[in-house]
């Protein structure tokens, strides 16, 4: 690992938790809150690659872990790893990997649908995969009941990453990657 | 930055933090042995007693329970519908446990005695590859990074509001990723030429 | 002294620099020209974090392409941008970074990092977040973190650009005061007026050095008729 992977690792765990910092966003209809934090994952991931947004998704959670209140809402603290929906959370360094691998796959920028399933299959198909049967194991409900209590946020969740997709794209434009 | 420390001199600030993690892995792997409702009342009260011990309020104690009191209640109704409320409870009890020994130890637990503890303890994933300086530099970077990007933001923001533009999330981040990319490429070179040798 | 010797640059097939020789024994040489003229990419060359694509850079005797290690322990570094230039949160500890990995001890390094404190008057700021510094402040402590590891030459690329006018007197004043060598790039015109050497860059090939006075004048003239 360079100097340079370090800072990108950096920088991408102060992007994750600067965006903890936006208010969450209720959408009328559904009335769940909507926060961009988890946005933050996908964009690390199809930014940064999968070993730099993988270990920049670890980071993040370590520096949560030790108590600085970075997850939206200012939580923070070991506490937030043993909630029911803890299972995103160890979820995500691995939703970065994924996306970042899908995106390493083409030398050239995808298209926008391509960059759009990327961006879904990690950052929102593999996290559900893992976050509901959590959810359902540590709070010893039926696997059906948990993921009833999850589909509220799926939504919010395809307009994180078609807003990823936009930022990517444009990101890569205005600065290549090298 | 603000962390969720609360000053303090009692027993629970005092100990050292590694110390702290290790009693709280233990407390949090004890806890899913505990099946009896009774004991695991006992150890809800007893964690809270805690909490008076190191000079927190009741409401301290709350405030780890509040973001997930309404996750509770559905689980704690699921579960005596489908299953007993006996069960029920005795679910919801060891997730307020866990919550609320975890916030003692984010309470009464500086983060930069956590960093340090974490540090001195990297040399045990040498191993599997982790190098102890790297994660140092990291850490300190990411800390260096927050307060720089937030005030980014801010001018990316004030730049866009006059271009009527202030609602546009792609508008926003766009520039401050892009600048944040550029000065990352400029630090990476900064730490080479300030002389960093990670090996 | 630092030696270059027929250097050529290329980024991709954009050629920065072409068959460059110099040879910089002054005290203070400022180094001028427009945006994009190869200025910048010259000063990363002194120290090693750019590379020849041609001929070599000497910094006195080592060879950048060999040994950059060497060479960045002689050379310091002082960015444009100092936010870009300090990597720790904290004044001190930032400080104290390059000294750190240097290998030097807790005692040996508080005893260098509070002389430099004091000398940039920095002392009652120790303590505080590098970013709450104003922008002046911030590029003393970026100058600060170069010279606490005592480099044998000090290169800076526009350090004056971001600041106003108060803050830029405060750095010239602090490069005056330099005990050693420095290589200066700037737009800043004023700064190189008491300079030993102005060199005057233009698409990539030197335009004019000379003193101060005749190698701006030359400078001044073709870029006003350009």
């Amino acid at each position: 690992m360079n100097t340079k992977d370090i800072v990108y690792i950096a920088l991408f765990a102060a992007l994750i938790a600067v965006l903890g910092v936006f208010p969450p966003i209720t959408v009328p209809v559904i009335g769940v809150p909507i926060t961009a934090q988890s946005m933050g994952v996908m964009l690390a991931g199809a930014l940064a690659g999968a070993k730099r947004g993988g270990l920049a998704v670890v980071l993040f959670l370590l520096l949560v872990a030790v108590g600085l209140p970075l997850l939206s809402g200012g939580r923070g603290g070991v506490g937030v790893f043993f909630g029911a929906s803890a299972g995103f959370l160890f979820a995500y360094p691995l939703a970065a990997v994924i996306i970042g691998s899908l995106f390493e796959r083409n030398a050239t920028l995808p298209t926008w649908p391509v960059a759009f399933a990327y961006v879904t299959l990690g950052g929102i198909l593999f996290l559900y995969a893992i976050g509901i049967p959590w959810i359902a194991v540590v709070a010893n409900i039926p696997l059906s009941k948990a993921a009833i209590g999850s589909i509220a946020y799926i939504p919010g969740d395809l307009i994180k990453a078609g807003l990823t997709v936009a930022i990517t794209l444009g990101v890569r434009r205005a600065y290549p990657a090298h | 930055m603000h962390d969720l420390y609360r000053p303090g001199n009692s027993l629970f600030h005092r100990m050292h933090a590694g110390h702290k993690v290790l009693c709280l892995v233990f407390a949090g792997s004890t806890i899913f042995l505990v099946s009896n409702l009774i004991t695991l009342i006992a150890a809800l009260v007893m964690i809270t007693f805690c909490y008076r011990l190191a000079g927190l309020s009741l409401s301290d104690a709350y405030q780890q329970l509040r973001p997930v009191v309404v996750v509770l209640l559905l689980i704690l109704i699921v579960q005596g519908l489908i299953h007993s409320w006996t069960l029920g409870f005795t679910v919801i009890a060891r997730f307020a446990f866990l919550l609320l020994a975890a916030g003692l130890l984010t309470l009464t637990t500086r983060v930069s005695d956590m960093i340090t503890t974490i540090e001195s303890n990297l040399h045990w994933l040498r191993p599997i590859g982790v190098n102890p300086g790297k994660v140092s530099l990291a850490i300190s970077l990411t800390l260096r990074f927050i307060p720089v990007m937030r005030r980014v933001t801010t001018e990316v923001r004030e730049a866009q509001k006059v271009r009527g533009l202030e609602r546009n999330l792609p508008a926003l981040a766009i520039p401050v990723i892009t600048r944040m990319l550029k000065m990352s490429d400029d630090i990476s070179d900064a730490l080479d030429a300030r002389g960093y040798d990670p090996h | 002294m630092i030696d270059i010797t027929d250097v050529d640059l290329k980024y991709g097939d954009r050629t920065i620099l072409k068959n460059l020789s110099l040879r910089l024994t002054e005290k203070r040489i400022g180094i001028v020209g427009s945006n994009g003229s190869g200025k910048s990419s010259f000063a990363r060359l002194l120290n090693g974090l750019v590379l020849p694509d041609q001929g070599q850079v000497l910094v006195d005797g080592i060879d950048t392409a060999k040994n950059a290690k060497a060479v960045r322990r002689k050379v310091g570094f002082v960015f444009q941008n100092p936010d870009n230039q300090i990597v720790m949160p904290i004044v001190e500890e930032d400080l104290a970074f390059g000294l750190k990995n240097r290998g030097l001890s807790k005692a040996e390094q508080a005893v260098k990092i509070d002389a430099i404190l004091k000398h940039y008057d920095l002392d009652e700021h120790r303590n505080h977040p590098a970013h709450l510094l104003s922008g002046g402040q911030k590029q003393l402590l970026a100058i600060a973190g170069v010279l606490v590891m005592q480099p044998s030459y000090v290169v800076m690329d526009e350090p004056t650009t971001l600041l106003d006018l108060r803050n830029t007197m405060r750095i010239s004043r602090a490069i005056d005061a330099l005990e050693q060598p420095v290589i200066i790039v700037t737009h800043d015109l004023d700064l190189l007026s008491d300079f030993d050497r102005v060199i005057a860059f233009d698409q990539g090939r030197i335009l004019a050095d000379d003193t101060p006075s005749a190698a701006l004048k030359t400078y001044i003239t073709a870029m006003t008729h350009a």
